[in-house]
């Protein structure tokens, strides 16, 4: 068990060390809350089905290269040896046709190896698969869009976009406060993966999976769709936001305050064009008429990091860049050029802004 | 004494020179039309194959370009998109099959000891349905943007999951193209199979029992085998989607009760078995390389036998290990970890069997040689890379990130592709009178060698920093520039490697060295014919008692009919 601790450990600083050494880093702006987890690596996995998959796969890992030394050896080990030499005399090695021992020896040998896999790999599955969530889990349901992520807190009355945000757990599995995760699609299939926190899991249409998350430390935590689901694949990013147990809590307080009613004669103007428009056909402002359910629910949307599903960070310039025409930052995208003039996005923006 | 006229000034006409008549453009060409000559065929698969594989080769490269630096703006997505569908499906489908056809059409009747394939025409026929299925294709780019003006190629991927290929998703008819040159394609291989397959088992020359069939012909009919299984699902699957698009089926269809997951099962179950099918020949060409440059019979030869059918076997029930990730029972998931695993015993066992080949041998490293080597060093870290995604765990993390690229390019470029290589340089003399220049073979090698693993050794590692495939762009710091960038330099090396090949054949066809009946010393039937082979390949068929004939022939005092 302790070999086992260490070797993990050595391998996850390893792995650290060589993300930090390959990977320049990148100018974040100052005052974050917590980390941004940009270089993930899953051998350094920062949450518990994460760090069972490392586990099993460090082994695995460690055997296979085991095996490529030993066999890459040998065959350098033949290629020298056994090579044709100048003052070679021409005449023909000896002829040697098979040997029984030698065959069942490598024969069997594989299959030992092979049962020793399949062993520590049907463990973890289990592990992971059925793990049994607490009853009083926290339970979000994402749904896959093109090219977007939906995301319900139903126990909480919460819907918000491409950004999870949950409590952090503890690495002592008797205090873990898991994540329930429930995945569904509203199209085409996608894929959930966060590489830190957890193995992918697909978003199939008409079909109903389930991942957790149980994470060790707070942090902004990367990921992508990794099922490719259409022309803006790329551009279907992902963040996990773990919070303290008190930031969260702050954060579901503050999903829940409705935003505040538009003031300015700018906000105003906004105001009516946002809803004279098509945009509330597609987008949900909880609370009024918007009640669409095609595109991301806007009611908190300048409480989020990025715009886009992660095609760009939410700030004014990048907010009326998406407005004016969201086919310039994110190619094929399903919201249409709306057309609109400029002092109408300028109002729209003004409007948008007061969502937080 | 009979009274004779004689006309003094009679001459003898010339004799009609059928066949010799002046060589023209347009004479070659019907010719190529015309034929239902297994050698013509052959060359005509391989060399279709090799131009398809320069045009997809291309399209990667065009992705590379776009993929170097984070953010690429040197191509639109929907464009990225089309290029990795048309890679894929050229690479595997257009690239891959009619190569492995082309060496079975050729090889397999001189092996045997025959005069041709069992039904000629039928082998015409196949290779003509391949050839049109892969013009189809690409007739995508000019038609399939129909009157929607939406979408021009195929832009689903490969294996075309749907939804994804549903009329809601895939407006204009860039799907029916995929789908339609699948299944013309799926004809012709299914056609080439069978013939494969007769020939086999009914046109071996005197004395050959299937004990003594070159390894060569062993493996490929265990791949022709897999092939008349593996493609009826394919087919059957396309069908099934041309319902869905046309006429109101809803088999797919999820918005309409129908099931995203079965297409993934119809799919994987072609799908596995068809990289048993594109690597098995890449054994069987080992097979034959591997003994005669080492100089010794191969080790193990009815080990190497079983091997190659229990693989045939086990391939047919591993193909869910492509679907861990879409939420299977974790009995399921066990189930194929079991099997994905239990295939590595016995493609191990062909691994060391080549180690015991060469072991004790005299081994030559001529060009055949040389990518034989390379074969065996890069299958051996493709096999390994695919026991690590075996692990259903593991595998949550790898699958379809650039892992699962990096893998099946090791398997597929690494693996196949270095031995269709090696069996050009082996047996280009044969085909074509002539050996292929070893200066410009080492400038192949090399160049093709340093970059192909420049290209795909970084993508394991961006696999492991969670880089997802099929991504036409990616941000900026999440630690995949630098894998990215080498990647790319990778691929600006292995042009010119195949630029030297290409030069290669076409230099050598006119100015290589003679290469005699027998260049290598070697020792199956294909050796004792003249090279080229006559178009009847043996004035008098052969009667073989030994696997290995003409060693026998070369080595009276020491046959190996004594030892088998």
């Amino acid at each position: 068990m302790r070999l086992r601790g260490t070797l993990l450990s050595l391998g996850f600083r390893v792995c650290g060390a060589l993300c930090a050494l390959t990977a320049p880093a990148f100018a974040e702006p100052a005052g974050l809350e917590y980390p941004m987890r940009r270089v993930a690596h899953i051998f350094q996995p920062l949450s518990r089905p994460a760090e069972m998959i490392s586990e099993a796969a460090y082994l695995v890992s460690l055997i296979c290269l085991g095996v490529f030394l030993v066999v890459a050896g040998l065959l350098v080990f033949i290629m020298i040896k056994f090579r044709r030499r100048a003052q070679d005399d021409g005449r023909e090695p000896p002829q040697i046709y098979g040997s029984t021992n030698i065959e069942l020896a490598w024969t069997v040998i594989p299959i030992l190896i092979t049962v020793v896999l399949v062993l520590v790999t049907s463990r973890t599955i289990g592990e992971i698969q059925n793990m049994k969530m607490p009853e009083d889990a926290l339970k979000i349901r994402v749904v896959g869009h093109q090219w977007w992520w939906e995301i319900h807190y139903e126990d909480l009355g919460i819907v918000t976009a491409n950004e999870v945000h949950i409590p952090v757990s503890s690495r002592d599995p008797a205090q873990a406060t898991p994540t329930h995760i429930v995945l569904q699609s509203a199209d085409v299939i996608h894929s959930f993966w966060v590489p830190q926190l957890a193995g992918k899991t697909d978003l199939v249409p008409n079909k109903t999976n389930d991942t957790w998350l149980d994470p060790y430390e707070t942090g902004v935590y990367f990921g992508n769709c990794a099922e490719y689901c259409g022309t803006q694949h790329a551009n279907m990013l992902l963040r996990v936001i773990v919070h303290t147990p008190e930031g969260f809590a702050k954060w579901v307080a503050s999903q829940k305050v409705p935003p505040a009613a538009p003031q300015t004669a700018e906000e105003i103007k906004g105001h009516q064009l946002f809803y004279g428009y098509a945009c509330i056909n597609c987008h949900t402002v909880d609370g009024t008429v918007a009640e669409g359910v095609f595109g991301p629910n806007l009611t908190k949307l300048m409480t989020r990091q990025t715009i886009g599903a992660g095609v760009a960070e939410l700030n004014d310039q990048t907010l009326w860049a998406w407005v004016n025409d969201p086919q310039g930052l994110k190619t094929g995208c399903l919201m249409p050029d709306m057309q609109l003039l400029d002092p109408e996005v300028d109002a729209i923006v003004a409007f948008l802004k007061t969502l937080q | 004494m009979f009274d004779t006229i004689i006309d003094p000034n009679f001459k003898a006409p010339e004799p009609e020179r059928v066949g010799e008549e002046r060589v023209s453009l347009t004479r070659i060409v019907q010719e190529l039309v015309f034929t239902v000559d297994h050698k013509k065929l052959g060359l005509m698969y391989i060399g279709s194959g090799l131009m398809f594989f320069v045009v997809a080769g291309l399209m990667a490269t065009m992705m590379r370009l776009q993929l170097a630096f984070p953010n690429g703006k040197v191509l639109e997505p929907d464009v990225f998109n089309r290029l990795f569908t048309m890679h894929g499906t050229s690479m595997v489908f257009l690239v891959g099959m009619p190569i492995i056809f082309g060496f079975a059409n050729y090889l397999t009747p001189l092996m045997i000891g025959t005069r041709d394939m069992a039904f000629p025409r039928l082998n015409a026929f196949g290779f003509w349905v391949f050839f049109f299925s892969g013009w189809l294709l690409y007739f995508s780019y000019l038609a399939a943007p129909g009157l929607y003006a939406a979408g021009s190629a195929p832009d689903v991927g490969w294996f075309a999951y749907s939804p994804l290929t549903a009329k809601a998703f895939s407006r204009g008819h860039s799907t029916d193209y995929w789908t339609l040159s699948l299944l013309m394609g799926g004809i012709g291989s299914v056609a080439t199979a069978i013939n494969i397959i007769v020939t086999t088992l009914c046109l071996r020359c005197k004395g050959m029992t299937l004990g003594r069939m070159p390894l060569f012909v062993w493996v490929f009919l265990v791949a022709a085998f897999l092939v008349i299984i593996a493609i009826p699902p394919l087919s059957a699957c396309q069908i099934m989607l041309i319902f869905d698009r046309y006429l109101g089926a809803k088999f797919f269809d999820t918005q309409a009760g129908g099931s995203a997951v079965l297409w993934q099962h119809f799919f994987w179950i072609f799908g596995h078995p068809e990289v048993y099918i594109l690597i098995l020949p890449g054994f069987a060409i080992a097979n034959e390389i591997v003994p005669v440059f080492s100089r010794k019979p191969m080790f193990g030869y009815p080990i190497m036998v079983a091997a190659t059918v229990m693989i045939g076997f086990i391939s047919l029930t591993v193909w869910a290990h492509h679907m861990f990730t879409v939420g299977m029972t974790s009995l399921g998931n066990t189930f194929f970890v079991v099997s994905t695993m239990i295939i590595a015993v016995p493609t191990g066992i062909k691994i060391f069997n080549w180690l015991g080949t060469m072991y004790g041998g005299k081994i030559r490293f001529d060009l055949p040689m040389l990518f034989c080597i390379g074969f065996l060093f890069q299958f051996l870290i493709a096999g390994l890379t695919g026991v690590m995604l075996s692990v259903a765990p593991f595998d949550w993390q790898l699958s379809d990130s650039y892992f699962v690229v990096a893998h099946f390019h090791y398997v597929l470029i690494g693996g196949l592709l270095y031995m269709v290589f090696s069996g050009i340089y082996y047996w280009y003399p044969k085909a074509f009178g002539r050996m292929l220049n070893a200066k410009l073979g080492h400038w192949h090698f090399w160049l093709f060698t340093i970059g192909f693993h420049l290209t795909f050794g970084p993508q394991h590692i961006a696999g492991f920093m969670g880089m997802p495939r099929r991504v036409f762009t990616y941000e900026e710091g999440r630690g995949w520039d630098l894998w990215n960038l080498l990647s790319t330099i990778g691929v600006l090396i292995q042009i010119p490697g195949i630029l030297f090949f290409v030069i290669n054949l076409i230099y050598s066809y006119i100015k290589g060295k003679k290469a005699g009946d027998d260049p290598w010393d070697a020792w199956t039937l294909e050796w004792s014919t003249t090279s080229p082979p006559p178009e009847y390949n043996f004035a008098k068929l052969p009667e073989v008692k030994s696997r290995r004939p003409l060693w026998d022939l070369k080595h009276p005092e020491d046959p190996d009919w004594k030892f088998e």
